[in-house]
């Protein structure tokens, strides 16, 4: 077969369109544009729920827990975990329905491949969305919890980094998950049976340690366990339980992993 | 050439668009031709054969290509949140357009395709056929020497065609080189300097509009409606007339060069229709005899 569509220069020489320098960054406007339609509810949400957090369980649950854990009262030693639970239910909310709508309702994807980026700068893009919807999210929760006291220790400010290796650690397996299955179906499923659990068992709400052993090794496994142990000894200001390079590796190897299957699930559907 | 596992989509075109030339690619359901156009546009690898556009690879060149094709798509792929002048800006930045530029081209497009008093207006509510003028607009945002139309009036309402179409041409008098695919024939017809008709992944002829009905079809055509039940017993009497006797379940059809001559022919036999229409030979006329009748899906 020989198709040729061989057009030498036109005579239309203005502005010559290129690929832009940082096509990411394009696609993160994008999806900011967007976001400007929709943020003061996002922002309203964002601060209410760590408001509700300190009432609820500083006052409520907390009255109940009279020594509190590990020595410290329990509303601060449960900040940090909802800090970790919270940047991983934002980042897969945000990498599960959009990122199945952008191939399958709105087709946003499909128009992006049309121009000139790569399958990896519209994955890219899509991440670096996601990296600023738990950033924002999670200063909101640390601004209230700041406020209501909750934060033991200056070394708090880390627990926002930390957020958002865990969003990007769970978000880019779950970009490939949304990209994969047929059906929205499956996404619920995720959260039933993945979200829900990580969050009952992986360190947010009580100590890994009152886990039997084999459960206690399923919460390690889990990523945001990792995020929960930094993030609790950043605000409450005393030594994580495991190497700190030792976590921030593993939620590396996550977002990597996740990425590389990611952009590999977004080849097979964009580039057929 | 492209396959999908066992299925062959495109098997084996050759064809080769010149600047600035309006060039479509005609074809029932299923015929190759979105998978043509997914290859031009440099979204889907051929699985074997030779692709150049403007001069480079689409496998290795993809982006550079992109940056200059403009591609409009047969389904919208606009974003329903956003506002029209929101989905050309956004788009814009793909292609490196700073945000000044792009701003003032957004204006200037939704000028072109009349959308500029709904630029604050969300894009769902929108009509299908606005829809499409945006789609296009947005395959123009990049100022490309090529653009892509994908079944581009799929549709719409004829008023909506017929302010597409006008629009086209105007691309095309600037020099904007058109690459189409339909399958309605007035389309081509008024569109395309040249056309292939493709058939189960095959081009069946290339030609210009008024080149293929000259070729695979006649002048003129005479379509005859007897009162009786079935066609086929008037048809066999017609034998001979004209280049091609065509029975169809409610009418017979006479290809021949002078329609007139032909009916006074078929009264001299003692026929009598119940009704009689002479009409000039059409691109369907071309497109039904090459493609066949049938219902493809």
């Amino acid at each position: 077969m020989v198709v040729v569509v061989d057009l030498t220069p036109s005579t239309r020489e203005r502005h010559r369109p290129s690929p832009p320098r940082m096509p990411a960054l394009a696609v993160l406007h994008y999806f900011l544009v967007g976001y400007r339609r929709t943020w003061r509810a996002g922002v309203f949400s964002s601060f209410l729920l760590p408001l509700l957090t300190v009432l609820g369980f500083g006052v409520g649950v907390g009255a109940y827990i009279d020594q509190g854990v590990d020595g410290v009262p329990y509303l601060d030693w449960l900040v940090p975990g909802l800090i970790a639970s919270t940047a991983l239910q934002v980042a897969i909310g945000d990498a599960t329905w959009p990122v199945f709508s952008n191939f399958q309702w709105i087709k946003t994807y499909y128009a992006q491949s049309a121009a000139p980026l790569r399958v990896g700068d519209i994955l890219a893009g899509h991440l670096l969305y996601v990296l600023f919807r738990v950033l924002t999210t999670i200063a909101a929760f640390l601004l209230v919890t700041g406020v209501f006291g909750a934060l033991r220790s200056p070394w708090a400010v880390a627990a926002l980094p930390v957020a958002g290796l865990l969003g990007l650690a769970v978000a880019a397996p779950t970009f490939a998950y949304a990209a994969a299955v047929s059906s929205d179906s499956w996404l619920a499923m995720l959260f039933r049976f993945a979200v829900i659990p990580m969050t009952l068992f992986a360190g947010v709400f009580f100590p890994v340690e009152s886990l039997p052993e084999a459960l206690r090794w399923l919460a390690y496994v889990t990523p945001l366990w990792h995020a929960v142990d930094l993030c609790r000894s950043a605000t409450l200001g005393v030594a994580p339980q495991w190497s700190v390079v030792g976590h921030l590796l593993y939620l590396g190897a996550w977002l990597l992993g996740g990425a590389l299957v990611a952009r590999r699930v977004f080849r097979r559907r964009l580039v057929v | 050439m492209k396959r999908f596992g066992d299925f062959t989509a495109v098997d084996g075109i050759d064809v080769e668009v010149l600047p600035g030339e309006a060039f479509g690619f005609l074809g029932p359901n299923g015929a190759g031709k979105s998978s043509t156009m997914r290859m031009v546009g440099c979204v889907s690898p051929p699985s074997a054969g030779e692709l150049r556009i403007l001069g480079m690879d689409p496998v290795r060149d993809g982006p550079a290509i992109r940056a200059r094709l403009g591609v409009c798509p047969q389904l919208d792929n606009l974003d329903p949140e956003l506002t029209v002048r929101e989905n050309l800006t956004t788009y814009a930045r793909y292609f490196g357009i700073p945000r000044r530029v792009a701003r003032e081209r957004a204006a200037e497009l939704l000028d072109f395709v009349q959308l500029a008093e709904r630029a604050d207006s969300k894009v769902e509510p929108l009509s299908g056929g606005m829809k499409r003028r945006l789609t296009i607009a947005r395959a123009l945002v990049n100022e490309p020497e090529i653009v892509l139309l994908d079944e581009p009036t799929t549709g719409l309402d004829p008023q909506a065609r017929h302010l597409v179409w006008e629009r086209l041409f105007r691309l095309k008098q600037q020099g904007v080189t058109l690459v189409l695919t339909t399958h309605y024939m007035d389309e081509a017809e008024q569109l395309c300097d040249r056309l292939v008709v493709m058939d189960g992944g095959r081009i069946v002829a290339e030609g210009s509009p008024r080149a293929l009905i000259e070729r695979y079809s006649t002048r003129e055509v005479v379509e005859l409606r007897f009162a009786a039940e079935s066609q086929e017993a008037f048809a066999g009497k017609l034998d001979g007339l004209g280049e091609r006797v065509e029975v169809l379940p409610d009418r017979v059809l006479l290809y021949v060069a002078d329609g007139d001559a032909a009916v006074a022919e078929v009264q001299g036999l003692g026929l009598t229709p119940a009704n009689v229409l002479v009409r000039r030979s059409s691109l369907e006329d071309v497109f039904l005899h090459l493609t066949g009748r049938t219902l493809v899906d």
